[in-house]
């Protein structure tokens, strides 16, 4: 020991702290660290005590460490039949079918529409369609509500005017879901726009006056060359709308409250396992919950990518 | 002279720590209108010590619920003293992170008597440990438009007798009137399920933990039955509360009754329906069910840094009868603190209620009030019975059969 001691202190002086050094080896590390620490902080440590906690049971209330390990319990009671984890992800899955592929069958032809004919109000239109996606969630929900409301919105009333009886928009729990989902419709739909347009604009130009030369029409323009070279953006965009649906939280919650409304018909999983952890207490439950919708995110991630990919090879 | 120099810096350093110390900021969290009741009592206060400052952190009510739950999860950011609702105190309760009351040098049992004393029991833990004094109590009561019964030929006491007479009179309203009898079916459900609870029953456990919800309990089928009844006859105007068209129903006189805490004649008065003053009366909930409404509590974090202050403060805001009838006279918090209730305020007619001397009758009523055990999955219960609910309503499902199913949903989350 006491000869390596001398060894070190016998070589050569190098200064230990020198600016060069620091510049060279240490800077970049420096630099780059905000985001590092950042990361574990907000982003990896509550991953890993979420993990951590979808396999005890706790109360927060009871403070730090009062955990109990349960083993899989929280996983199994979830998945158990008849669980309201599984009615849950079923509104969300409904409600998300309901809004997500309306939102893609209006937003692909309408940037195509604004593509071909609309280049001059081009930035004007895409503001317009951009700005349901930028309001405040709680404002719109609260419009929302006060169009759909059942005696005094504008919805029954314009039904009045045409003979026709109050519609419970919010009330009746069939009706709910096409609600929600119609204030998400709304709400995405300009987002989707501005995505298919970012990737038209991204086809050349050239693709489309040879088609023009060989007398293609605007129908033919759009099937045979536009969906297929915006196959990667469609990819894109069905992911975000897949994963962002899946997590629909705010607008159900905000219009028909926490418990989703009438028969809990718009309480989404996001919904469910906030309840479950701010409202019950009960961390472990929902924090497997939460695993278990990332899986379920994930497995449509996958669906949506196999589909995409099966043919995609071909065309693209 | 550098001797008596250092002596001079010594001294001036232990004098000023002496004054800092004197000087106290106590943080105060709170929700509405909770805070606003403590900005009234501030001056009082400040009067009495003014080296302690307040700082009172408000936040809606779920936010602050929501943020009290996290600082007493990590026990970071715990304020002195924490405001309470009724619909937390029991998880709070339940949970480690409040000072337990009754021991030294709160020792607090010796106030428990000075209050409403279903108060006490919503306060105290199932192992004994009395977590929070009690500021504001909410009897249940049922207000009803006197235009519209009188219009409709109907005495309001028959209502009160039984619920079987409070629909027949419903039926008699609406076709007299064409207006409602109540908002929401729910809400006979809502009254029903609390009140006329056996001795050690909670809402739906009992002191051991059992779960009393299920086809053989008498007062969940009748609740159903009674609420199922109400639809059927196309007496409730399927309105939620807290809705436009809640408040819009409270202006134009659409529905005829309403139950809720006494606090709702506050709200009636100052915003919901103004113009309808003198129109509203109250009385005792049908077949002499006595219930509690809302509530809110002082507690004090086990992790807070000045307890000691906390405890004069929370002292303050419950015990002072000033500072109780300050806080009624502000947004209508009826005092928990009984010397209060017999303040004078409370035999002065209500000139929205008619001149009707309401008060009284809600003090009666908050005595006659029986503590209700509570249950750290009562909110589980209550949404899964809700849903339950809506099924047999909306869509039609047998009652027995829902509430088999409630049974079985919350079995397997009561852990």
């Amino acid at each position: 020991m006491s000869d390596r001691a001398n060894l070190t202190s016998s070589s050569p002086p190098r200064s230990a702290w020198s600016y060069a050094r620091f510049q060279q080896r240490l800077a970049p590390y420096v630099f780059t660290s905000p985001f590092f620490i950042l990361f574990l902080i907000f982003g990896l440590f509550p991953l890993g005590f979420s993990l951590f906690l979808a396999f005890h049971l706790w109360n927060p209330l009871d403070g730090l460490g009062n955990w109990k390990f349960v083993g899989w319990e929280n996983f199994a009671l979830a998945l158990g039949p008849s669980d309201q984890f599984w009615v849950a992800l079923k509104h969300t899955i409904w409600i998300g079918l309901l809004s997500g592929i309306p939102q893609h069958l209006v937003a692909l032809p309408l940037a195509f529409v604004i593509h071909q004919f609309l280049r001059r109000w081009q930035s004007a239109v895409s503001t317009v369609l951009f700005l349901p996606y930028i309001t405040n969630a709680v404002a719109i929900t609260i419009v929302f509500g006060m169009l759909y409301s059942e005696h005094l919105g504008l919805l029954n009333y314009l039904l009045h005017l045409v003979g026709l009886g109050p519609v419970r928009w919010l009330a009746l729990p069939q009706l709910v879901p096409y609600s929600v989902a119609a204030v998400v419709f709304w709400r995405y739909v300009g987002w989707n726009v501005i995505l298919y347009l970012s990737g038209l604009q991204a086809i050349s130009e050239d693709v489309y006056e040879a088609a023009t030369v060989d007398g293609a029409s605007p129908w033919q323009k759009f099937w045979y060359i536009t969906l297929p070279l915006l196959r990667p953006m469609m990819f894109y965009a069905f992911t975000l709308t897949i994963v962002g649906n899946m997590q629909l939280f705010e607008e159900p919650f905000i219009m028909t409250g926490q418990g989703g409304g009438s028969g809990g018909a718009a309480l989404t999983s996001a919904m469910h396992i906030f309840n479950t952890a701010f409202r019950d207490l009960d961390m472990g439950y929902a924090s497997a919950m939460s695993w278990l919708l990332f899986l379920a995110i994930f497995v449509l991630s996958m669906v949506n990518n196999y589909l995409f990919s099966r043919d995609g090879g071909r065309d693209v | 002279m550098k001797k008596s120099l250092s002596l001079a810096l010594v001294s001036a350093l232990l004098l000023g720590s002496a004054q800092a110390q004197d000087k106290v900021t106590l943080t105060v969290a709170a929700f509405p209108s909770l805070d606003s009741a403590i900005k009234a009592i501030l001056p009082a206060w400040n009067k009495l010590h003014p080296n302690v400052t307040i700082k009172l952190q408000a936040q809606e009510y779920a936010d602050h619920h929501n943020a009290m739950t996290t600082a007493l999860a990590t026990g970071q950011g715990l304020p002195d003293v924490m405001a309470v609702e009724i619909g937390y105190i029991g998880k709070f309760a339940e949970g480690q992170g409040l000072e337990d009351l009754n021991k030294a040098p709160y020792s607090a049992t010796q106030y428990k008597k000075l209050f409403t004393p279903f108060t006490i029991a919503q306060a105290t833990s199932s192992d004994g440990r009395y977590v929070a004094m009690p500021t504001d109590i909410g009897p249940g009561t049922f207000f009803y438009r006197k235009d519209v019964l009188d219009k409709a030929g109907v005495n309001p006491l028959t209502m009160q007798t039984s619920w079987e007479n409070y629909i027949a009179a419903g039926k008699k309203i609406k076709a007299k009137t064409g207006a409602s009898l109540i908002s929401a079916a729910s809400s006979v459900y809502n009254v029903v399920v609390r009140t006329n609870l056996k001795a050690g029953e909670g809402l739906y456990f009992d002191k051991s933990n059992n779960l009393l919800v299920g086809p053989d309990n008498a007062r969940f089928v009748r609740a159903f039955t009674l609420t199922k009844e109400v639809r059927d006859a196309g007496l409730d105007a399927k309105i939620g509360e807290w809705s436009n068209e809640w408040y819009d129903a409270f202006k134009k006189g659409t529905v005829a009754t309403q139950f809720s805490g006494a606090w709702l004649q506050g709200a009636l008065q100052n915003w919901m329906a103004p113009d309808t003053k003198g129109l509203w009366r109250v009385q005792n909930l049908p077949e002499k069910g006595f219930a509690s409404w809302g509530g809110s509590f002082y507690a004090i974090p086990s992790k807070a840094v000045n307890k000691q202050w906390a405890w004069e403060f929370i002292k303050f805001m419950t015990l002072e009868q000033s500072s109780q009838i300050t806080a009624f006279r502000d947004n209508g918090a009826f005092p928990a603190l009984l010397t209060a209730q017999k303040d004078k305020a409370f035999s002065e007619p209500v000139d929205f209620l008619g001149g009707q001397q309401a008060r009284v009758l809600w003090r009666d009523a908050a005595a006659k009030t029986q503590p209700i055990d509570v249950n750290k999955y009562d909110s589980v219960a209550d949404q899964i019975l809700q849903t339950e609910l809506t099924n047999v309503l909306e869509q039609g499902k047998d009652i027995k059969q829902a509430l088999t199913d409630a049974r079985a949903q919350i079995a397997r989350r009561a852990r």
